[in-house]
């Protein structure tokens, strides 16, 4: 064991670390925006909408993200005859896959809220637009916290995958050092531990938002 | 415009076919050999988190929290590039040399493990799902403690566990695309490489995706259909 490896790079692996947050952050966003649109595409009783975005979402549940990541880093540039470079492309892998199981979260937030408010905001006079905007999306909100933060960790640790196509986020900055250093078991070990910390933040707010609402 | 020459034959051309085919193959065999690990595991995890007992309580739950918690690519490359150098010298030049299909097994194993802790979930949940009504009515008309799980107990924890274990299953399935980083060549690695030789990635990655999406929507057709099959009257019905 030589744990001086992990100082001597730190600065170089931090910057990965930022870059991992980044891409989680906006895969977060951008997937679930998508994902509310999705969700509620998949309640919807037009059947124009409605198959369109069953069928967005389980095409891609169904796929491997590295496989998507692949579709978006290779074959998109040469369908658009231009490259979209590694960051765009893995962004844009990121939303698009995990759009397909945040429409699922806020499908079944939706359906857990019930019946009866939405007809109780048709029959005040409002539209579907206001009806879901300020009745039924803010509760569904609710119920939807805790699977929202599980994806957020399971985002955060999705984002490792961008190393495929050579992304220096944090994995594969610690891939990196390895093959300069050859210090493996503590490099790999130390990735685990700062992906355990961050995901274990997640995990446990996650919980502890469970239980209040159960408490409620 | 799209200025790509499509030339499908690179599908089933010698040898690409036959890579491909054998991508495939190792696929399933992987994912299914990383699903019994994962069961066996996660039913001892499963079992370790329910029991009356603290210890056991902590080494689940640990084991839990910890494959959980950390991404499965930085799991695979500790496996894989970590482990073995903690052996002697001379026993992990042995490995590396004489087992050809090391990196398929360390996908197994690692698939495995990590799997197992999503089934492991699983199993707790549904064990705690099934009322204590139902063990005390059980005991109540007389049967064992054996027969109370073999006629009561377990058939009603299958019909619990069959939909979540569907979406586990998939999800490993999923997951061993991952291997080929560590140079397994699976469905996604074998069009990988197809497309290294001779450019025709859309094509190959096309098929790819369609493996996956074949096999996912057979395995939900199949599970579904088992459900209707062993469905209980008056049981919530799921997959319908």
């Amino acid at each position: 064991m030589d744990l001086a490896v992990i100082p001597r790079n730190l600065h170089f692996l931090l910057g990965g670390l930022v870059l991992t947050l980044e891409l989680a952050a906006i895969s977060l966003l951008g997937g679930f925006l998508l994902g509310i649109l999705m969700g509620l595409g998949r309640l919807s009783s037009r059947k124009w909408i409605y198959y369109p975005a069953t069928l967005y979402v389980n095409f891609f549940r169904s796929l491997p993200l590295i496989l998507v990541i692949f579709w978006f880093y290779f074959m998109v540039p040469i369908i658009i005859g231009r490259p979209l470079g590694d960051f765009l492309s893995a962004i844009i892998a990121f939303i698009a896959f995990e759009a397909a199981y945040f429409a699922e979260i806020v499908r079944a937030g939706v359906q857990s809220i019930p019946q009866g408010q939405v007809m109780a905001g048709y029959s005040t006079g409002l539209g579907y637009y206001e009806t879901m905007r300020n009745i039924v999306l803010p509760q569904a909100l609710k119920n939807m916290v805790p699977p929202i933060v599980t994806q957020c960790v399971i985002i955060f640790q999705d984002t490792s995958l961008a190393y495929v196509i050579g992304l220096k986020e944090f994995l594969r900055r610690i891939y990196l050092v390895d093959s300069r250093e050859l210090r493996s078991v503590e490099l790999y070990l130390f990735a685990g531990f700062v992906y355990l910390v961050f995901c274990s933040i997640g995990t446990i707010t996650s919980r502890r938002l469970e239980k209040r609402q159960i408490g409620r | 415009m799209l200025s790509y020459d499509f030339d499908w034959s690179v599908l089933w051309k010698h040898p690409y076919g036959r890579w491909m085919l054998e991508g495939i193959w190792t696929t399933i065999t992987l994912s299914s050999l990383a699903f019994c690990i994962a069961v066996t595991v996660g039913l001892m995890v499963g079992v370790f988190r329910v029991l009356p007992n603290r210890i056991t309580r902590l080494i689940g739950g640990s084991y839990v929290e910890l494959i959980r918690n950390t991404p499965y690519l930085v799991q695979l490359f500790f496996w894989y590039f970590g482990l073995p150098s903690l052996l002697p010298q001379a026993s992990e030049k042995w490995l590396y040399d004489h087992v050809p299909s090391l990196p398929y097994w360390t996908g197994v194993v690692c698939l495995g493990v990590y799997t197992a802790s999503r089934v492991g979930e699983q199993i707790r949940a549904g064990m705690l799902s099934i009322p204590t009504d139902q063990y005390q009515a059980a005991f109540s008309t007389g049967l064992t403690t054996y027969q109370t799980y073999r006629y009561v107990i377990i058939p009603y924890a299958i019909r619990i566990i069959i939909p979540p274990f569907t979406t586990e299953f998939l999800t490993c399935f999923k997951n061993s695309a991952l291997t080929m980083t560590i140079g397994v060549l699976e469905t996604t690695g074998a069009s990988y490489l197809i497309d290294s030789y001779t450019w025709h990635g859309l094509e190959t990655t096309t098929a790819a995706s369609v493996v996956y999406i074949v096999i996912t929507l057979c395995v939900v057709l199949l599970m579904a259909w088992v459900e209707r099959r062993i469905h209980i009257p008056g049981m919530i019905a799921r997959g319908r």
